[in-house]
């Protein structure tokens, strides 16, 4: 932990992370505007993309999301069992446990792609979540296989 | 071209405090394909509406951003003044400068610059948006309403008053559920079946409903305003058509000693038979698992006896395909099995009883005519213990929820008792008293202070039968702080509510999710209580969790305006945010079948004018598609899109972000 904090001040100088988070309509993107009535101060680094659940990311979205300068994604949805439309989370599970291995095929390391449920009453979860997410990509640094330009958000 | 319309709103201080809204506005007019971009303390009032009103008939607007609160808060109120601006309400979005800008973010130049990326989003796919038109579907303005008891008899009722037609369904050979096994009811001592038999006569005789009596739901398919449901009749070996209900067969059935269910196994019926004398409708059924013609092919008097003929040892379960547009599900509750409770006697102890078994020997219609005798030798007892809590708020049972309804029905069992038997001790041994309800405390008082029942506060560690036949109560009085032990003739357990045993086949079948409980869920557990997951189902009285007679009507009730607000129009709008698919595209690989959970990706048959199937592809139905856009993500050639959420604007708004 200690070394890890150490990491992310000694990384973070000058870095201002791009993430870029798909979420869903009815649990996630709904937690977050709970952190927002709760007033929970968390990371700027992240632009929601809301869908209507995650079983709608075809995972050409991610890696347009990388391709276009972000340097890290979060995926997050309804907790399993929660899902509005009974199964879309666990195809979306299903499909990213599958392509987190494929890639680093593509060069994407490991720890750039984020995965978590948030429900619409976990408005703190999703504060920690994302100020701990934009701390290990602090941690991590730059994704330099995008050639796109390195402009802070 | 698009001309595209930006909207900042100050929300008062709420954004504008964090939020540099003016900079915005001059940051997104430069946006390419933005002609009007202003700011405005409060966009969602009147003038701020009038604004984007104006805009659009000024300026010939093609898309709207308003960036104000959540989508959640206001998109309906925002969406609704572009309609009447004459912009079709899907060609506006929204930005969430509020919730995941202005009230997350301290730093103002910081806030501003996520304020114009997310504004600049927007605008990428709004470009992009598509007219929308909501999707109109048939309403088949008939209920189907699962379960007989108290709750579908209200539902029924009320849905049939508001001219509708209603289907009862329910599965055992009479309506009435337990409310009909009831003695007297809480907090008014009234005689439940004297309050309760009208009513199901009422509902038989009622032109609007169709009873469906010893029938049981065996599947349901479509959506809301189109189910197609599937009933088991099952055999009654009686044609009602016939049966007048004379009983002659019951009075000379020779198998008489079966247990019978609505006496809570105390009494005992024969194998033809009606379950109580007040049974709607009153025609017997024959149980095919205790009659001897059905099993082994010897006996056949009540086919002899039968004047009217109407007995058919030959009879079969029928299914039969039913049309409804709303489904209410009210199939209650059971009481949990306290043999699970080994200190308790494990169910191994005659004389310790559920409450309904207590019920049934209080009424003047179940086995001992109303008096209170105990089960193993008919003697009356002059010590009965009741004990609180039988599995519910014990979580080592699974059950961390209260019953509700046993504190108040276990006051009522002490008082009748005492009533019954002037000189018998009354003892009840609780964890607390909730008796929040009207009239409800008053009743518990009046159980202890003019009845004299005695409370004790505490559990019961054990009960064992002593070899004289008493029942040795053993446990602490935790406010006295001491060990109590009673010599009782009789213990009455007041068990936990728990669901109907195989509930969950049904609300699955139904699309309804249930707790760990096995209790239905509500929609909203506050603000939308009758509602379900699904679309056009609707939930009454005990199946979603416990629940007394009066909260019980009073949910029936509320389901029956839904289903009645839903049969109203003839026609159901839909948002029509729902997937479609490129024909030309579609190999028919079936993924997209496979994986949608409501079956609305079906197979389509291409013809040529000969009529021959030139090429199979999926469509979607709208009707049922309720736009998650799991087909899309999952369909191997592209050929499937969500309205609302195409490709083409979810990566406008990814590229957008570089």
């Amino acid at each position: 932990m200690t070394q890890a904090t150490t990491q992310t001040e000694t990384k973070a100088e000058g870095f201002e992370p791009r993430i870029v988070a798909f979420v869903c309509n009815w649990c996630t993107y709904a937690g977050a505007d709970l952190a927002g009535t709760s007033r929970l101060q968390y990371a700027p680094h992240v632009r929601i993309v809301k869908l209507p659940c995650t079983g709608r990311i075809d995972p050409l979205f991610i890696l347009k999301a990388y391709e276009g300068g972000a340097d890290a994604v979060l995926v997050s949805g309804c907790h399993p069992g929660d899902c509005h439309y009974t199964s879309g989370n666990y195809h979306a599970r299903r499909r990213w446990t599958i392509f987190r291995r494929l890639l680093s095929l593509a060069g994407v390391e490991e720890g750039r792609l984020f995965f978590s449920w948030v429900s619409a009453a976990e408005g703190q979860k999703f504060a920690d979540l994302i100020n701990d997410v934009t701390a290990q990509v602090k941690a991590a640094g730059p994704f330099k296989h995008n050639p796109a330009r390195r402009q802070a958000w | 071209m698009a001309r595209i319309g930006v909207f900042i709103c100050h929300c008062g201080e709420n954004i504008g405090r964090t939020v540099d809204c003016a900079a915005v506005a001059q940051e997104s007019a430069k946006l390419p394909g933005v002609v009007v971009s202003l700011d405005y303390k409060y966009m969602c009032s009147d003038p701020g509406q009038q604004m984007i009103k104006n805009a659009i008939a000024e300026q010939k607007l093609t898309g709207v951003v308003v960036a104000a609160c959540s989508p959640r808060m206001h998109e309906t109120t925002f969406r609704r003044a572009a309609a009447e601006a004459g912009l079709n309400p899907y060609l506006l979005e929204m930005a969430n400068l509020r919730e995941h800008c202005s009230w997350v973010h301290e730093d103002r130049p910081i806030a501003t610059g996520k304020a114009v990326d997310l504004v600049r989003v927007m605008v990428e796919k709004v470009k992009r948006n598509r007219a929308l038109y909501p999707i109109q579907v048939n309403v088949e303005p008939t209920a189907m309403v699962v379960g007989g008891g108290i709750a579908g008899i209200q539902a029924a009722l009320d849905i049939a008053a508001g001219g509708k037609k209603v289907i009862l369904v329910e599965k055992s050979p009479s309506i009435g559920g337990h409310m009909a096994r009831l003695s007297e009811t809480f907090p008014t001592l009234d005689c439940s079946q004297c309050i309760l038999t009208p009513r199901m006569v009422e509902a038989a005789s009622h032109p609007n409903i169709t009873l469906m009596t010893y029938s049981e739901v065996e599947a349901v398919d479509g959506f809301i305003g189109n189910f197609e449901v599937t009933i088991r009749k099952k055999a009654r070996y009686v044609d009602p058509a016939k049966c007048t209900g004379c009983g002659s067969c019951y009075t000379k059935c020779p198998q008489k000693k079966i247990p019978s269910e609505f006496d809570a196994l105390l009494g005992k019926r024969s194998a033809i038979y009606t379950p109580f004398p007040q049974a709607v409708p009153n025609k017997p059924v024959i149980d095919a698992e205790h009659c001897t013609m059905l099993t082994k092919g010897k006996c056949g008097v009540c086919k002899k006896i039968c004047p009217r003929d109407a007995i058919n040892y030959e009879d079969k379960d029928e299914l039969v395909k039913v049309k409804v547009g709303a489904i209410v599900l009210a199939t209650g509750f059971e009481l949990w099995d306290h043999s699970k409770y080994g200190e308790y006697g494990g169910g191994r102890l005659v004389d310790v009883i559920d409450g309904f078994q207590f019920e049934r020997l209080a009424s003047a219609s179940g086995p001992t005519a109303g008096e209170i005798r105990r089960p193993s030798d008919g003697q009356v007892p002059h010590t009965v213990v009741f004990i609180q809590c039988c599995g519910s708020r014990d979580e080592k049972q699974g059950m961390a929820y209260c019953s509700k309804i046993c504190c108040m029905y276990t006051a009522k069992h002490a008082m009748l008792y005492r009533h019954k038997v002037h000189d018998g001790r009354a003892v009840v041994f609780y964890m607390d008293i909730r008796a929040a309800g009207k009239g409800y405390d008053e009743f518990t008082r009046r159980a202890i202070e003019s009845d004299g029942a005695e409370y004790v506060r505490g559990r019961v560690s054990r009960i064992y039968r002593r070899a004289d036949g008493k029942l040795i109560v053993r446990g602490a009085d935790t406010l006295a702080g001491r060990p109590v032990s009673i010599e009782a003739d009789l213990v009455v357990l007041a068990d936990a509510v728990v669901p109907r045993k195989g509930g969950e086949k049904l609300a699955q079948m139904c699309g309804v999710g249930y707790d760990t409980n096995g209790f239905y869920s509500e929609a909203h557990p506050k603000l939308r209580p009758v509602e379900t997951a699904a679309a056009g189902v609707f939930l009454a009285g005990a199946c979603q969790a416990p629940k007394d007679i009066p909260d019980t009507v009073a949910q029936a009730s509320a389901c029956a305006a839904k289903v009645l607000g839903l049969f109203a129009a003839p026609k159901l709008e839909r948002e029509p945010i729902v997937a479609r698919v490129n024909q030309n595209l579609c190999v028919h690989c079936r993924a997209c079948i496979n994986t949608c959970p409501y079956g609305a990706t079906q197979d389509r048959e291409i013809k040529d004018r000969q009529g021959n199937v030139v090429k199979v592809v999926a469509e979607v139905n709208e009707g049922l598609c309720q736009g998650c856009g799991t087909c899309v993500a999952i369909c191997r050639s592209n050929a499937i899109d969500l309205d609302g959420f195409t490709d083409e604007q979810i990566f406008a708004e990814i590229a957008t972000l570089e």
